[in-house]
């Protein structure tokens, strides 16, 4: 098989994917609003992951690391990129093999180039998660995270999820053979990634390092981790606590975290005892998702199984 | 006779595991082959990305029936013990034999079919197996390193029929992910299934994915009139990540080339896994590495070169980042910034470390003709690299991006011996303390490598005499790292090694983290015999246990330890040291109980310890040596034999009451032996000694054949218990001869 004679423009990668996994099962899901570091931390992967019910989505996350910043001067590091990311639970038997068509898809043919799969066993301490898998290498550079969840929040799964992170930038610089991130073709004719990002790279960058006014970051920190709290304490209309709210506040606090480290406000002595306080957070989240998971309490988004764990509680 | 084949077909095994596992499943085969009462020819095991394989030849079809005679109870016994023993064997009472009081059965067992045994072993396998990570995948519960597919498993030809947690036995296995036909396949027998894996590109062996990676990787260098720069790691590790090994050449920018070629080397070989290349014509790396890919791609690797080639870019220009930004920053940051980093809770901070080495490196750089402002100097900045940006990301090259830096930034050095900067602690640092306390790094580039990379700073007044034996005390410091590391000899650099590690064994025997057993977080014994190297081979006069008591001094001795616990430290101390340096001593062949002999003298002088171990060993090979041996232990069984009826009379020899001949004579030749030993000894001429106590065989050996020790006369054996007595301490001021085996 050929390459294709033109390759995906940025955003035809990213159609192409979603294609595939809807076509596959995946519910294609938007971006969630509220900011995130990784695709993971998106709550269709990380709290559908507990529980035992199944669950297939697919979605791209904008993800932001305001650390990375560097002024849009560096060809490969952003503060602000796109991960797409798959989750398939529980995972197929053959979820290697619809991996490998996804790179076909987008026109990466496993006969030209070198596909790996190199031990990487992923773990994200502030959502106390973490699994076994690979990172996926293609002719030696880093296209895909490739994971089998076994716990979340600190509990470990029921079943195991597959999730897949692509990222994107990396991919679709390989795919059009490009060497600078801010050359990337986003549309086929010819619009940049730096016509479309360059500027909010700049600015950005020096609102992550310079700008944010780091008492009221850490005052806003202080008011999420109380409004998380605050609201799993409540319960809603069929007597559940309130978990996605209060994750919703998790994400907020964890971003001021991120932007108060890149401020250079973090000293090594508080660095722990924040990871620490949203590690928490987080666990008392996922305690509470799969408690209520397990008690089938939420209506099933296929209102199947609702009824299942009523008469048991 | 018949084959068991079983295949254990997976999704990607680490690459780090495959070695491991393959022993693993060996010894549990065996194990459970052996429970089952079966025997075999050859049992084999083989590991790979996707699979672990075992065959073993030469099966029974089944164990043989046995019969088995069975001990019960006396006759004697209360008539529940017989009814138990009736129940257990199934037996009747008339079927027992009564022997000397005693019942006994005779209990016929029937054999097992061999295909009964192999599901449960396969299971049990497959259940125990001790991977050091394993994971579940999908609804299941069975945990394996990654998803298990498939299970091959054919005795004598055919299927044995099981399932493990879903997963069936059968005959089918597949090929290679994407150059094989893409359908399993059903295999016979172990030749079939591996000349079938062959023509689906799976090689099965690693031994044969290794020599194929060799061959084509210096094939391909050769090509080019370069060469491959060998990596057995590297090797084993890439031999585990495709099962079709296909090296191929890429290009790299030669602008990278004015990097130190470790820096390269290190960003190819962690982050990549390729083999640097090099060019012999320019003596140094050639702007080339070698990829093992796992296809032979279709338009014979030129896409995936290409690809790996960017991506190789990429990652030098990082190295290149670090580099550039390092040598702007320099020596005068990087300490200030140790103050903050801790290198152990009670240890202190590098900073503390920093001047604890600085202080020692001082007060022993007169014992090694190291000049002691100039040894302070070099220990004070020996470990400024630690907070470069380079070694965070690299930390192996610690020591040696210091040397680098410390001549590339020609003239960084606080020449006053004072402590630079005060102040400034809790600075962020990604610096671990990796100092010591990292795994070795055996595999370096080799000299000529080093040579040209310095030969090429940026800045155009390299350092010169003085500074550039500094540089080199900062690069090599760590050394020796591992068993075959070269050993330093450089006065300067020398005494930092020596104060490094000496600075590391003190402060957590202090703190009391010894090893145990196989744990060694902290190194200690590569510390250990790093000094002993040390020392022997610049035959350094160094007094370990007056360095460790001075030394000691240099720790806060905040814990509420007493100076008991101090001299306690030192003895313990000690001892490790006498522990390493016989592991080093038999590894060099020597035997275990001369360099006890030499250590029950009390000696710490480890120079002069293995002096005298050397001429021991020499002495006993001898006949001269053996014999005087036999006789010094008749000796000391005599003198034993007499310490148990009362005191041994000691002092002088009463010349006047030695009567017979060989006495007469054995006492002259004490008498001149204990000076000439005396003598020899105070001159450290070893080899003399041992020619003095040769002069003492023949008569010992006559005294033995003449004289009779117990002699009724009470002066005549007190004279002679005397004689003895003598010989044993002449001996005794070269060793102690009584450790000796033999």
């Amino acid at each position: 098989m050929a390459e294709p004679s033109e390759p995906l423009a940025f955003q035809d990668l990213i159609l192409t994917l979603q294609k595939y996994w809807g076509e596959r099962g995946c519910a294609i899901l938007q971006p969630y609003d509220v900011e995130v570091g990784a695709g993971t931390l998106h709550p269709a992967t990380v709290l559908r992951a507990l529980g035992p019910r199944p669950w297939k989505a697919a979605y791209v996350q904008p993800s932001r690391r305001p650390g990375d910043g560097r002024y849009g001067e560096n060809p490969n590091r952003l503060q602000h990129y796109y991960q797409f990311q798959v989750i398939l639970k529980p995972n197929p038997d053959d979820l290697q093999e619809l991996y490998l068509g996804s790179l076909k898809a987008i026109g990466i043919d496993p006969k030209l180039h070198d596909i790996r799969f190199v031990e990487d066993d992923w773990e994200n301490p502030t959502v106390g998660a973490w699994g076994l898998g690979w990172e996926v290498w293609c002719d030696g550079m880093e296209v895909t995270q490739f994971t089998y969840f076994q716990g979340v929040g600190g509990i470990e799964v029921d079943v195991v999820s597959g999730e897949l992170t692509y990222g994107l930038e990396r991919l679709a610089m390989y795919v059009q053979g490009v060497d600078n991130v801010y050359d990337l073709k986003f549309t086929r004719d010819g619009t940049t990634y730096g016509e479309v990002f360059l500027e909010n790279e700049r600015q950005q960058s020096q609102a992550n390092f310079h700008g944010y006014d780091v008492e009221g970051l850490k005052r806003r920190f202080e008011d999420m981790e109380a409004e998380s709290t605050r609201l799993l304490a409540m319960t809603g209309p069929q007597g559940q606590q309130l978990v996605l709210p209060a994750y919703d506040q998790v994400l907020k606090a964890s971003h001021l975290f991120n932007l108060m480290d890149a401020r250079g406000a973090i000293a090594v002595a508080e660095r722990q005892s924040y990871i620490g306080r949203i590690r928490d957070l987080c666990k008392a989240c996922a305690v509470a998702y799969v408690e209520q998971e397990r008690e089938a309490l939420l209506p099933s988004p296929r209102g199947g199984r609702a009824g299942d764990g009523v008469e048991a509680h | 006779m018949p084959q068991l084949l079983i295949e254990l077909f997976s999704e990607e095994i680490p690459a780090r595991m495959q070695g491991a596992a393959a022993r693993d499943l060996e010894r549990m085969a065996s194990e459970r082959l052996k429970a089952a009462g079966l025997t075999w020819d050859a049992l084999t095991t083989y590991a790979g990305p996707r699979r672990l394989t075992l065959v073993v030849e030469g099966l029974p079809v089944a164990t043989p029936d046995r019969e088995e005679e069975v001990k019960g109870p006396r006759t004697s016994a209360p008539e529940q013990a017989l009814e138990g023993f009736l129940r257990k064997t199934g037996l009747t009472k008339e079927q027992l034999t009564d022997r000397d009081g005693v019942w006994f059965a005779v209990v016929a067992s029937q054999g097992v079919q061999t295909t009964a045994v192999v599901p449960e072993m396969v299971d049990q396998i497959v259940r125990g197996f001790p991977w050091p990570k394993s994971m579940r995948w999908g609804s299941g519960t069975l945990r394996w390193v990654r998803p298990l597919k498939r299970i091959v498993a054919l005795f004598d030809g055919a299927v044995v029929p099981f399932d493990i947690d879903g997963i069936p036995s059968s005959d089918m296995t597949e090929g290679h992910r994407f150059m094989g036909s893409g359908q399993p396949f059903a295999v016979r027998d172990f030749a079939d299934y591996r000349a079938r894996l062959e023509q689906e590109f799976v090689l099965l062996d690693a031994a044969d994915r290794r020599l194929r990676i060799l061959e084509a990787a210096k094939a391909v260098c050769a090509e080019r009139g370069l060469v491959l720069v060998d990596d057995d790691g590297l090797l084993e590790e890439v031999a585990g990540l495709a099962e079709w090994p296909t090296p191929i050449l890429g290009d790299m920018d030669p602008a990278f080339l004015d990097l130190p070629p470790e820096v390269i080397r290190l960003s190819m070989k962690v982050h990549q896994k390729y083999f640097a290349v090099r060019d012999p014509a320019r003596d140094g790396l050639a702007p080339n590495f070698v990829v093992v890919a796992n296809v032979e791609a279709s338009d014979g690797g030129r896409a995936l070169a290409g690809g790996n080639s960017r991506v190789l870019s990429a990652r030098l220009n990082d190295a290149r980042f670090f580099w550039d930004e390092d040598r702007k920053v320099g020596f005068d940051t990087w300490l200030k910034k140790l103050e903050g980093v801790t290198f152990h809770a009670k240890l202190g901070t590098l900073a503390d470390r920093v001047e604890r080495i600085a202080a020692l490196a001082r007060e022993i750089a007169p014992l090694l003709g190291a000049d002691p402002d100039q040894a302070e100097r070099a220990a004070r900045l020996a470990k400024a690299d630690l907070a470069s940006g380079m070694v965070g990301e690299f930390p192996e090259l610690q020591g040696i991006m210091g040397g680098y830096y410390a001549r590339d930034l020609a003239a960084p050095f606080p020449l006053e011996g004072g402590r630079v900067g005060d102040g400034g602690g809790g600075t962020a640092s990604p610096v671990s303390p990796q100092d010591s306390a990292a795994g070795s790094t055996d595999d370096r580039v080799n000299a000529a490598d080093r040579t040209q990379a310095a030969s090429t700073p940026t800045q155009p007044s390299p350092l010169q005499g003085e500074g550039s034996a500094l540089a080199d005390a900062i690069r090599d410091h760590y050394k020796p790292q591992g068993p075959n590391d070269t050993v330093p000899t450089a006065p300067l650099t020398v005494a930092v090694a020596l104060a490094d590690k000496l600075d590391t064994l003190v402060g957590f025997f202090a703190i009391d983290e010894r090893p145990t057993g196989s744990k060694d977080p902290f190194a200690l014994r590569r510390a250990a015999l790093g000094v002993i190297r040390l020392l022997i081979a610049n035959g350094c006069r160094l007094k370990v246990s007056s360095v460790v008591r001075v030394h000691s001094a240099h720790f806060p001795r905040r814990f509420g330890e007493s100076d008991l616990s101090q001299a306690g430290e030192e003895v313990e101390l000690l001892l490790f040291f006498a522990d390493r340096l016989k592991v080093l001593l038999r590894d060099q062949g020597q035997r275990h109980d001369l360099v006890d002999a030499v250590f029950a003298l009390g000696d710490d002088d480890l120079v002069r310890i293995v002096r005298r171990v050397e001429a021991l060993g020499t002495f006993l090979a001898t006949d001269d040596g053996t014999n005087l041996l036999a006789g010094y232990k008749r000796a000391s069984n005599i003198l034993r034999a007499e310490e148990k009826k009362g005191p041994i009379p000691t002092g002088m020899v009463d010349l006047n009451r030695l009567v017979l001949p060989q006495e007469q004579a054995l006492a002259a030749s004490v008498q001149r032996a204990r000076m000439d030993v005396e003598t020899a000894v105070a001159a450290e001429d070893f080899a003399g000694a041992m020619r003095a106590l040769a002069a003492l065989r023949a008569p010992v050996d006559d005294f033995f054949v003449g004289v009779m020790v117990n002699s009724d006369v009470p002066e005549e054996r007190d004279n002679r218990l005397k004689l003895l007595g003598q010989v044993r301490d002449v001996m005794g001021q070269v060793a102690d001869f009584g450790l000796i085996a033999g």
